[in-house]
């Protein structure tokens, strides 16, 4: 058993799992987006307004940009993980991974905040 | 002289194959620190080319088996020179050993109830030889060798041993009581000479088959621990017993089991004849392999030999089907097909009889350990040491082994050994340090070769003292070429002497182990020349041409080589079993 | 036939360095990997590698030929050689020790990791423990495994992470006794495998599949712990 304090749930299959979630979660998303746009070929910014601010999609839409968050963090803690090793390059590898998890958790913090607030003007309107 | 690192044990087995393996299960499995040293990692070890199976009465194939035909099998199989209480207590013994095997995890194949999967195999029968063949050779598919080998090295990672991997025994320390003491060994990896130092030194280090230049054996089986005992004056027992199984891949030196005839495989001549049916009417194909590969090169003498040289024969298993080949003896085709480019299961695969088995070895009790012979002939053990596996002679294989009877010589003995050596050490031990001059004794041959200035490259030597082998000491034999090759070899000797080791590196030095192997072939090739050109007659694996018939007046006994004087003398062979009456010596017909 | 070897010889070089060497193949007939380096040693004796077996089922002379992870002793040179060209290299993701000798010990202690051995709570009965044939096809593709280390040095992920990836060898092991009927400790194998990286750091890329020379699925392997741990944790 190898512990890892900064992976997401600890345990692999959760990890795991999480992340095949996600990636769903994310393609049914994806589908939605581009069956609306397809079946509206000449949409305009009400009817795309009138689309994301219906309940259904407003849920799903929140679901889909935390997916976007764990699966993103899922998927680059694996990689920093595998480059940023101390095997390959010793202790200064806690260091270098501290920052570069630091700059990864930042920038899905900020694009979460960011994604929900955009999501969310769209029943309330924008300023 | 530097003081030499010290290593402490309360055993040491030298060797990692399965009798290795199996004894040291079993020593710390009662928590005594207890150290398996290898030449190689011990899933390296030549036990994990054994293919067909291990013979064993446990009834799975037969419900109403019994080991006492599996003890006459054996005493039979070896021409009579067989010891016959160690066999009876193998052959006895042997049932609860594999159970114990199948409980540590080895994957058996399975009868149709869940039992474990047992073949025919050569030179088995039923009651006593009257019933028919029988099949009593538990198998694993055709790489039962493998499997026990990895399961045994599994066993041992969970109870525990200590392992010292690649490194390379150099000689037995001797301390000045004659009590064997441990070992001068290099860590190859890194070139340090070490001396490891235990209660009891337990040599497992399997044959010899590379004194020959074909042989199915592994290229590390130079016989390392036969010469180890030779140098510190134990005496190698029936060492002119060498097996030449009868189907090595032609020009490869790679076996194909036995089980592919066990499994219905048969050998045919150049003319399609199925000429096994004229020497063994009875058993045919699946008598002894002595009696099989005699076979085979009488019809090849006799200019019935298969291919453009007609120097082989063909074994036959197209008739199998692919379904049979493919469940029973995957191993084989796989073999096949990457060494001698023929699918079994359309052609037949060019065979010849190939050194396969060193019956002789060091004299040992059942319980494992070496015996030697004062001067008025009576055995006395050697304090100290103990053997079990190929290297052993303890004997139950006699003049001739039967196929399936060595896997279960390794894990029988070894298991005993391992046994008597936990009482032996719960008593106590006490010996006297070995002095310095001792452990100069143990090292001179590193230093010789550490020393060399000059000379010839060793692996020319080693050439043609494997083809001097071949020539002379194959299936069958003649004083003539005999003589000739005794006094070739003590040519040989003065060239190893001379010889020279240009990489003084300490590194992995594999040229340095060599050069070491090379000192130990030399002893054994030496043993065999001089048994074999004593024992004038013909019996099991030994057949001379000058004397072709068995002579039980003067030849049913052990031979006994001491290297000190190069001498032969006679040990008797063991008649008494405990529990069943003696099996006196008759003709052998198969 | 040029044969080019990686040679490191400690004490005597301070960097790895390619030998080349010059070889007369046979015209007649195919030669192993191996053969050429028993030839070549017999001249050369200061070239190391390690070999045992020479049939491919020891597991000792694991290498790199010309880019592919083998056994010396069962590939054919005309398998592997290149433009007349053969290039031996020691197993990648390992310490080289010398020469084409690796060191092995990260390895072994994966393989150790796993447990490889049967456990079973029970007591033994007087006989074997039956198993029935279905039960004993499961080990097939898995207990034949020579621990040559040709599928592990071969994946990506375990030069990454070689001290937390398991790697295939092992996976392959442990999967063995998972699927052995006769071993009892299923669950806590299972719980010490559930980490993000002893199994789960396997991404599929199959160099094992490729690589392996007894023609074992390590992938195949990973992907039924996995199924395995999916179901034990629902």
């Amino acid at each position: 058993m190898v512990v890892s304090a900064t992976s997401l749930s600890r345990s692999g299959l959760t990890d795991f799992l999480l992340q095949r979630v996600s990636a769903i979660v994310l393609g049914l998303y994806g589908l939605c987006i581009v069956g609306f746009l397809l079946a509206n070929p000449e949409v305009d910014y009400d009817a795309w307004v009138q689309y994301m601010a219906s309940p259904v999609m407003l849920l799903f839409g929140t679901l889909s940009i935390v997916s976007l968050g764990v699966h993103a963090w899922i998927g680059m803690w694996t990689i920093g993980t595998d480059y940023l090793s101390e095997h390959k390059m010793g202790r200064r590898a806690v260091f270098l991974r501290l920052i570069y998890q630091g700059l990864v958790a930042l920038s899905i913090f900020v694009y979460l905040l960011v994604g929900l607030a955009i999501l969310w003007q769209f029943p309330f309107g924008s300023a | 002289m530097k003081k030499l690192r010290e290593m402490e044990f309360d055993g040491l087995i030298v060797g990692g194959g399965g009798a290795g393996l199996r004894a040291a299960m079993q020593l710390s499995q009662s928590g005594y620190r207890t150290a398996v040293l290898s030449k190689v990692f011990p899933t390296r070890s030549h036990t994990v080319s054994a293919q067909g199976g291990i013979t064993c009465a446990i009834g799975s194939e037969d419900p109403d088996d019994d080991w006492r035909w599996h003890m006459y099998d054996t005493v039979k199989g070896s021409d009579y020179i067989g010891d016959q209480e160690a066999i009876e207590y193998m052959c006895n013994v042997g049932p609860q050993v594999v159970y114990e095997l199948e409980h540590m995890g080895l994957p058996f194949s399975r009868t149709e109830t869940g039992r474990i999967y047992q073949r025919p195999f050569g030179g088995q029968s039923k009651d006593f030889g009257k019933g028919g063949q029988a099949s009593r050779t538990c198998a694993a598919e055709d790489r039962t060798g493998h499997a026990l080998l990895h399961t045994l090295y599994q066993a041992n990672l969970k109870a525990e041993t200590t392992f010292l991997s690649e490194w390379f025994a150099a000689d037995l320390v001797k301390n000045q009581d004659g009590v064997i003491v441990g070992v001068v060994a290099i860590c190859v990896e890194t070139g340090e000479i070490v001396f490891v130092k235990s209660k009891v030194t337990v040599l497992a280090t399997g044959g010899a088959g590379r004194i020959y230049a074909s042989t199915t054996n592994a290229l590390t089986n130079t016989g390392d621990g036969v010469a180890m005992a030779l140098r510190s004056g134990v005496p190698i027992q029936d060492i002119e017993m060498w097996q030449f199984h009868p189907t090595g891949i032609h020009g490869m030196g790679i076996l194909v089991t036995e089980g592919s005839r066990g499994e219905g495989g048969y050998l045919i001549n150049c003319e399609g004849e199925r000429f096994m049916e004229r020497y063994a009417p009875t058993a045919k194909d699946l008598a002894s392999r002595d009696v099989v590969s005699r076979s085979m090169v009488i019809e090849i003498n006799e200019g019935r030999g298969c291919g453009p040289d007609k120097d082989h024969v063909y074994l036959k298993l197209d008739h199998l089907g692919i379904d049979v080949l493919d469940a029973r003896l995957p191993g084989i085709m796989e073999l096949c097909k990457t060494y001698a480019l023929v699918d079994p299961a359309i052609e037949p695969i060019p065979v010849v009889p190939t050194c396969h088995y060193m019956m002789g070895g060091i004299a040992t009790q059942i319980n494992g350990q070496a015996v030697t012979q004062d001067t008025a002939g009576n055995d006395c053990p050697v304090q100290g040491l103990y053997a079990v596996g190929e290297v052993a002679c303890v004997s139950v294989h006699g003049a001739n082994r039967l196929g399936g009877n060595s896997l279960l010589d390794l894990v029988v003995f070894g298991r005993a050994a391992g046994i008597h050596i936990q009482d032996v050490l719960r008593q106590g031990v006490s010996y006297r340090e070995p002095s310095s001059s001792d452990l100069e004794h143990a090292m001179e041959r590193i230093q010789r070769w550490e020393n060399s200035e000059s000379g010839e490259n060793p692996a020319d030597v080693r050439a043609d003292l494997q083809r001097l082998m071949q020539d002379s000491f194959s299936v069958f034999r003649t004083e003539e070429k005999m003589r000739g090759a005794l006094s070739q070899l003590a040519e040989m000797r003065k060239r190893v002497e001379h010889a020279h080791l240009t990489d003084k590196t300490e590194v992995f030095n594999t040229a340095r182990v060599e050069a070491l192997e090379l000192d130990n072939l030399l002893e054994v090739a030496e043993a065999t020349a001089v048994a074999a050109e004593g024992r004038r007659e013909s019996r099991g694996a030994h057949a001379r041409v000058d004397y072709e018939e068995r002579d039980d007046e003067n030849w049913l006994c052990h031979s006994l080589y001491f290297s000190q004087d190069r001498s032969l003398r006679k040990r008797a062979v063991n008649f008494n079993p405990t529990i069943v009456d003696p099996f006196e010596p008759v003709a052998r017909v198969y | 036939m040029r044969v080019s070897i990686f040679r490191f010889v400690p004490g005597m070089d301070a960097k790895p360095r390619m030998q080349d060497y010059e070889f007369e193949l046979p015209r007649d007939r195919d030669l192993m990997v191996l053969d050429v380096l028993e030839q070549l040693k017999a001249h050369d004796s200061s070239i190391s590698y390690r070999r045992s077996c020479r049939e491919g089922v020891c597991g000792s002379d694991g290498m790199n030929m010309n880019g592919k992870n083998g056994l010396a002793c069962k590939t054919p040179v005309s398998e592997v050689a290149k433009r007349d060209r053969l290039e031996l290299r020691p197993l990648p993701g390992l310490p080289v020790i010398r020469d084409l000798v690796v060191d092995m010990s990260q390895f072994y202690r994966q393989y150790e990791r796993v447990e490889p051995y049967l456990n079973n709570d029970s007591p033994p009965p007087a006989q074997e423990r039956l198993q029935s044939q279905e039960e004993r096809a499961k080990l097939d593709g898995l207990y034949e495994c020579i621990l040559c280390a040709c599928c592990t040095t071969s994946c990506p992920s375990f030069w990454w992470n070689p001290d937390k990836f398991l790697g295939p060898a092992a996976l392959l092991q442990s999967y063995r006794f998972l699927a052995d009927s006769r071993d009892t400790a299923t669950e806590e194998r299972l719980a010490k495998l559930d980490d993000p990286y002893s199994v789960f750091r396997c991404r599929g890329v199959m160099n094992c599949v490729n690589s392996c020379p007894k023609d074992l699925n390590p992938t195949r392997a990973i992907n039924q712990i996995r199924t395995l741990l999916v179901k034990s944790g629902t």
